[in-house]
């Protein structure tokens, strides 16, 4: 759509400041990622002569960014695919643990059910939590995006910013404005083993555990799948797909569907990893998860996962050490770094968006 | 759906001939502009009616402001709420009691009225606030536009929305931090009360009658349609423009993309900052709570309910969109869903108001009143040529 700006550098002028220019444009992000990896595990070292406190930081970051990672898939799916921020993502991630929630009590799931039981039950539940937000998104989609994809595009951004208040106005009739305890059924603080002085509880093998698969199932069906290729190939130029006898509307809704699919699994693991929801969390989500989806590059899978991970880290090693009320201060200040540094994020190519 | 097409061809020849005929356009600016001014004459001076009125015309400043921004220069700004917040907490530093320990705790009084003037803290004039104001967003709106220099389109969305996060983040967290005992703001506890605006050769205002607030606003969303209809024209106002529809065409033709670009940042700032500041005196607090990235939503709608880069248009989607949300849902729905169904229809407002931007955005998605160039563009296909000269050469 439109084209670079044209570098301004005079030909032939040698600048002194070059190779510290490409040495940032390489490295600059690495750098400012570990600024707060290394200043804690400096200031561990001097007080407990171990890392265990900077380890189980980075375990816990790990974790809860597996779940920004499914939520940032979605934003990143529908962004490389039809350009727009799909701002009532968070809110359909939202939904999905609601969904989940009311599953507990339709099957009967409580803190006293057996293993067996829980298994089966978590499973319907994640099921039937994903399925519900990929028609929700799907029908999004349908009402609100497809009848303005010739619209100037800042149309569909309001569609979308419309959808999310109605998203977030259900779920607070659904549970009221406050937070809601979750029975928590997986007992997810319990420790499992430790590995190292780090406690691995059971809802982190939860997160990772569903997350991971998911992800590499997700990698797998875009790579090889003759959907997926179709979904690359809109991404890359629709008008070209279509006269390739793609059918572009049916493309789109499966990005969407898929989207969707991968916000209720991360609903469920949110509800049984933090053991509490509310109507507004999707909003929080939503802006972290996109923030994952920029850092890693956007319309890029593997940079959302990486992204999510990222900014669990540095959102838990922040929430413990210097305030979870500075947080998503921190967590912007690092977008705006990596804007700076490297637009096109970590694993993304130089588009015409950001070049 | 055959009514609705009526209503929409009515709609465009209605306002074709405004876009036609620039005398009709004169008579029918000066008579809205009349009837604007004599509105309060009819309501109570404390009616709810004329605070919405009042809070509309301020949105009206921020929206133009806003304008300058994503309808002239086409750079998305998510974060416009970050000006409001800094506009406002002008108002809080230079005119409240905020800073007890100014001038020894006598504090600073400067072109303020004698009943203010024992007070303790900073008491500034509001013009002299106002201009602070609006120089402290103009700095931070080049400020927060210097990263984005380098990216386009939804990257700068993107980097506003962070930077809005991270004032509202100060505002909301400033109360931890100190210079010396002063905080740098009263966190969700608000600043508050803050000075009434005391104009020269005017009483200072009560907060009981409203109607010379009405006016001030009136005033100020006046001063900044002006100032918008001249800049538009303008050498710099052209070359917005020209970055808007081809950033490589225009700096070829010499547009100096840097300092047009800062220029725009800068001045919509400084409107945000003003209606900041008069909304911080008007609503008697400075709270962080009013600083959330919904309202910088809240007030991108209203650009592009009214239309992108229309003055006019984003002038009314502001008034329209703030009497949905704080008169016609909270007082007129309400009321009939109360006596009909025996309903609270304040729960659903969110909805009501998400409901109605999606169906604004399906039936016209180009806005109340589009602007003459951009409607020009959408039905004639004026600039797909252009696109499609790019694509190949790219």
């Amino acid at each position: 759509m439109e084209a670079s700006t044209p570098r301004v550098t005079a030909p032939g002028t040698v600048s002194l400041w070059a190779p510290v220019r490409s040495f940032l444009a390489k490295y600059g992000l690495i750098l400012v990622l570990l600024v707060l990896p290394i200043r804690y595990g400096i200031q561990d070292l001097q007080t407990d002569h171990n890392l265990t406190r900077l380890g189980t930081n980075i375990k816990d970051g790990l974790s809860n960014g597996s779940i920004w990672a499914l939520v940032a898939l979605g934003y990143t799916l529908v962004y490389g695919i039809i350009e727009l921020i799909n701002f009532a993502h968070g809110d359909v991630f939202m939904l999905g643990s609601f969904i989940a929630v009311g599953m507990y009590a339709t099957l009967g799931l409580t803190t006293s059910t057996g293993v067996g039981g829980l298994f089966f039950g978590l499973l319907a539940a994640l099921i039937i939590a994903a399925l519900g937000c990929a028609v929700l998104n799907m029908l999004i989609e349908r009402v609100a995006y497809r009848p303005l994809r010739s619209a100037p595009k800042l149309a569909p951004l309001i569609t979308a910013v419309g959808f999310s208040f109605i998203l977030e106005n259900v779920g607070l009739l659904w549970n009221g404005g406050q937070q809601q305890s979750v029975p928590d059924l997986i007992e997810s603080q319990k420790e499992l083993f430790s590995l190292f002085g780090i406690t691995i509880t059971h809802g982190d093998v939860l997160a990772i555990g569903v997350a991971i698969p998911l992800l590499i199932f997700l990698a797998g069906f875009v790579q090889g799948s003759r959907l997926g290729r179709a979904m690359r190939a809109t991404a890359q130029e629709p008008e070209a797909a279509r006269l390739m006898g793609i059918n572009v509307d049916t493309t789109i809704s499966a990005t969407f569907v898929i989207g969707g699919l991968m916000a209720g699994a991360a609903g469920l693991i949110y509800a049984l990893y933090q053991t509490q929801i509310w109507y507004f969390q999707g909003f929080t989500a939503g802006l972290i998860a996109f923030t994952a989806a920029v850092m890693g590059g956007i319309g890029n899978l593997k940079g959302a996962v990486l992204g999510g991970l990222i900014i669990g880290i540095i959102q838990q090693i922040s929430d413990n050490r210097i305030g979870t009320e500075w947080t998503p201060a921190i967590v912007f200040g690092y977008l705006v770094l990596i804007m700076v540094f490297r637009p096109q994020g970590l694993l993304g190519e130089e588009t015409r968006e950001a070049g | 759906m055959n009514a609705l097409r009526n209503v929409r061809r009515w709609w465009s020849a209605f306002t074709q001939r405004f876009y036609e005929n620039p005398n009709l356009r004169y008579v029918a600016t000066a008579l809205v502009l009349g009837l604007v001014a004599i509105v309060p004459f009819f309501y109570d001076p404390a009616s709810g009616f004329i605070d919405a009125s009042t809070t509309a015309l301020a949105y009206v400043v921020m929206a133009l402001g806003l304008n300058i921004v994503v309808g002239f220069a086409g750079l998305l700004d998510l974060g416009y709420v970050a000006f409001y917040a800094l506009g406002a907490l002008t108002m809080g530093w230079l005119g409240s009691a905020f800073a007890y320990g100014a001038g020894n705790g006598k504090g600073i009084h400067i072109g303020v009225s004698s009943a203010i003037s024992h007070i303790p803290g900073i008491h500034a004039n509001f013009l002299i606030v106002l201009v602070a104001a609006a120089i402290v967003c103009a700095v931070a709106g080049m400020l927060i536009g210097l990263p984005t220099l380098r990216l386009r389109g939804d990257y700068i969305a993107i980097v506003t929305l962070a930077f809005g996060e991270i004032v509202y983040r100060f505002a909301l967290n400033g109360d931890q931090i100190k210079f010396g005992n002063q905080a740098l703001t009263n966190g969700s506890q608000g600043i508050t009360p803050v000075d009434k605006l005391d104009l020269p050769f005017l009483a200072p205002f009560q907060s009981l009658n409203l109607r010379p607030w009405y006016w001030t606003a009136l005033a100020m969303a006046m001063l900044t349609l002006l100032v918008n209809a001249r800049l538009r024209e303008s050498r710099l106002g052209r070359a917005w423009i020209a970055i808007r529809e081809d950033e490589v065409a225009a700096a070829s033709m010499g547009v100096p993309l840097v300092k047009t670009k800062l220029m725009a940042y800068a001045t919509g700032a400084a409107f945000g900052g003003m209606a900041g500041a008069f909304l911080g005196s008007y609503l008697n607090t400075v709270n962080a709570d009013q600083f959330q990235f919904a309202f910088s939503i809240f007030v991108l709608s209203m650009v592009i309910l009214g239309g992108l880069g229309s003055i006019w248009g984003v002038a009314l989607g502001a008034v329209v969109l703030t009497f949905v949300n704080r008169y016609l849902i909270p007082n007129v729905l309400n009321d009939k869903a109360q006596s009909w169904f025996n309903f609270d229809l304040t729960q659903l407002s969110f909805s009501i108001f998400g409901f109605l931007l999606v169906i604004m955005m399906l039936i016209r998605p180009e806005g109340l009143l589009p602007e003459r160039r951009r409607k020009m563009e959408l039905t004639e296909g004026v600039g797909v040529g252009e696109t499609e000269l790019i694509e190949v050469r790219a």
